[in-house]
């Protein structure tokens, strides 16, 4: 599990997150939710080590069948944290003209340094049948579709065979035929390789229909967290959102109506 | 390319063909003191720039960067006027270490300058650092002219390897190490290139790795300066084109950049060598006509796309 302790973040004098103290646990799907600017991506990039944090720390903790490892963050080496912690943002990836099996190789850095065994190629065979990309491993990055890069780079951080995988708004730019398609995948993540998967979501529909946990921040602080049914609810989305939001349940699953 | 070093070797002022190589004591001793280093010095200054050309571009994620458009040739060459006015019989050592410092500290000035201009499209950043080469650059003719430096400064800028003899060129081997260091630790410029985020991910420290294959590039730019002159667009037109048809995963392009690199360098050295035979139009200057028109083309054919 990753344990966020006491973390604060402030850009220039504006005070942009914390303290906030939080624990990922180490299976399931997450979900970050919270209105703009409210810290949530800060607070995913601190606990990936992207960020520095002004105060606080950030610790994981992975205990499985190689053993127990406890890891500082920010002050282990960014080496071992790599084997432990993945984590991607997503705004403005550089399309480097890499092919898709390149990228994801590039995965298996912090095992191989560059030097693949077979371990290495078949756990960059798995991710890329995992995210449906075996047929377009030979293809450029440039050449591909925005959603079909997304998976590429969804790829190259499962490659990485990290407990803890963090994604920073996922479905940016993504349509809504595939954005239900990584939410599906990121829910096979977590269910058949056990991963913990933590995200940033801006639609509060898809995090209650997919995560095992909400986790709802504003003003830099989190103001809710809880299973779907806790925390997509009217009461405490109006106070996260600062908007009347109405709820149904549809299909089982909380619904949140906020369009007019 | 085996080919070209071989016609290399063979073409020159002084008639030496198969048969008096190997029955004239003079004629072979002209091909070891002249033809052989001059051949060696074209490979390795073309290795050594166009992998400059490969890291730089990797480095920075534009397309339009390398030594000479980054300002760092230049800055060596301020050096190196700079040390023959203040210390004019220095050694070779001396003054390749001061050129290889000032080239690093020329291409860190330009990468600070870079992190402080907020509109960075890809045409952006190479001009960027052709104004600060220029600004340098005025400088050290300045120094020259005042200290009657002059010719000593054209016969650099315009690179030839005319004068390149036995005894001269020895210090190029240093480049031909920056060349294999850069092929061992290519996958992490790769990462590199990928962005900070993603490096760091990959548990890189992208700081640290800029720096290092900056200071390769310093090193490989000042010493080539120092003992050939400036090498200009090869680290270009090389790598961009190789990008083109390879992609951009540099440990599998850098072999085919060194080739295609010392092709072309030979190519525009035989080509100076004989259009005004018995003398010599500087291999730069031939690559200065070829790269220019290459940049140009590039720059149109990339126009489209903001980060090239």
């Amino acid at each position: 599990m990753i344990t966020v302790d006491a973390v604060t973040k402030a850009y220039g004098d504006t005070p942009v997150l914390g303290p906030v103290s939080e624990v990922l646990a180490d299976r399931g799907i997450t979900s970050v939710i919270g209105p703009n600017g409210a810290g949530k991506s800060t607070l995913l990039t601190i606990a990936g080590r992207l960020a520095e944090p002004d105060s606080g720390t950030v610790h994981v903790h992975v205990d499985d069948a190689a053993g127990a490892v406890g890891l500082d963050v920010h002050r282990a080496r960014s080496a071992d944290v790599a084997k432990l912690v993945a984590v991607l943002r997503q705004e403005n990836h550089f399309t480097a003209r890499l092919t898709v099996r390149e990228l994801v190789s590039f995965g298996r850095f912090p095992h191989s340094r560059g030097r693949l065994t077979p371990t290495d190629v078949a756990a960059v065979d798995e991710a890329l049948g995992f995210l449906d990309l075996t047929a377009l491993q030979g293809r450029h990055l440039d050449e591909l579709s925005g959603g079909q890069r997304q998976r590429a780079y969804v790829a190259m951080v499962l490659a990485q065979g990290t407990r803890h995988v963090l994604l920073d708004e996922p479905l940016n730019n993504l349509d809504i035929r595939h954005a239900v398609r990584m939410m599906r995948l990121l829910r096979r993540v977590a269910d058949e390789l056990g991963r913990a998967v933590a995200l940033v979501v801006h639609d509060v529909n898809f995090a209650a229909a997919w995560s095992d946990r909400i986790v709802a921040v504003r003003d830099g602080r989190v103001v809710a967290q809880g299973t779907p049914e806790e925390v997509v609810r009217e009461d405490v989305l109006r106070e996260v959102f600062d908007t009347p939001v109405r709820v149904h349940v549809l299909d089982g699953v909380p619904t949140a109506v906020y369009f007019r | 390319m085996l080919a070209l070093v071989a016609l290399s070797l063979a073409v020159g002022g002084y008639d030496i063909t198969l048969e008096t190589f190997l029955h004239d004591e003079k004629a072979r001793e002209m091909f070891f003191i002249s033809r052989v280093p001059r051949t060696l010095a074209l490979v390795l200054a073309a290795a050594a720039m166009g992998v400059s050309g490969v890291v730089m571009q990797v480095l920075v994620q534009n397309k339009f960067v390398e030594p000479t458009t980054t300002g760092s040739s230049q800055w060596a060459a301020l050096g190196i006027v700079g040390l023959a006015v203040v210390h004019p019989g220095a050694p070779t050592i001396v003054r390749m270490v001061v050129a290889s410092l000032l080239a690093l500290v020329g291409t860190l000035v330009f990468l600070g300058v870079l992190r402080r201009v907020s509109l960075r499209s890809s045409v952006v950043v190479p001009l960027v650092g052709i104004m600060l080469g220029s600004v340098v650059g005025a400088v050290t003719t300045y120094l020259a002219s005042d200290n009657d430096l002059l010719q000593m400064l054209a016969s650099w800028r315009s690179g030839g390897f005319n004068d390149i003899v036995r005894g001269r060129y020895e210090p190029l081997w240093i480049v031909g190490l920056v060349v294999v260091a850069v092929y061992v630790t290519a996958d992490r410029f790769t990462i590199a290139g990928l962005g900070r985020d993603v490096a760091t991910n990959l548990g890189l420290h992208h700081g640290r790795v800029v720096f290092t294959g900056t200071a390769m590039v310093a090193l490989a730019t000042g010493v080539t300066t120092v003992v050939v002159g400036f090498v200009p667009f090869l680290g270009l037109v090389v790598p961009n084109v190789v990008s083109l048809l390879r992609g951009d995963d540099v440990r599998r392009n850098l072999p085919w950049v060194v080739l295609a690199s010392v092709a072309l360098m030979v190519v525009c050295d035989l080509v100076g060598r004989t259009v005004v035979f018995p003398l010599e139009v500087p291999a730069s200057v031939v690559l200065g006509a070829v790269g220019a028109t290459a940049f140009v083309v590039l720059v149109l054919r990339r126009k489209g796309s903001l980060r090239g």
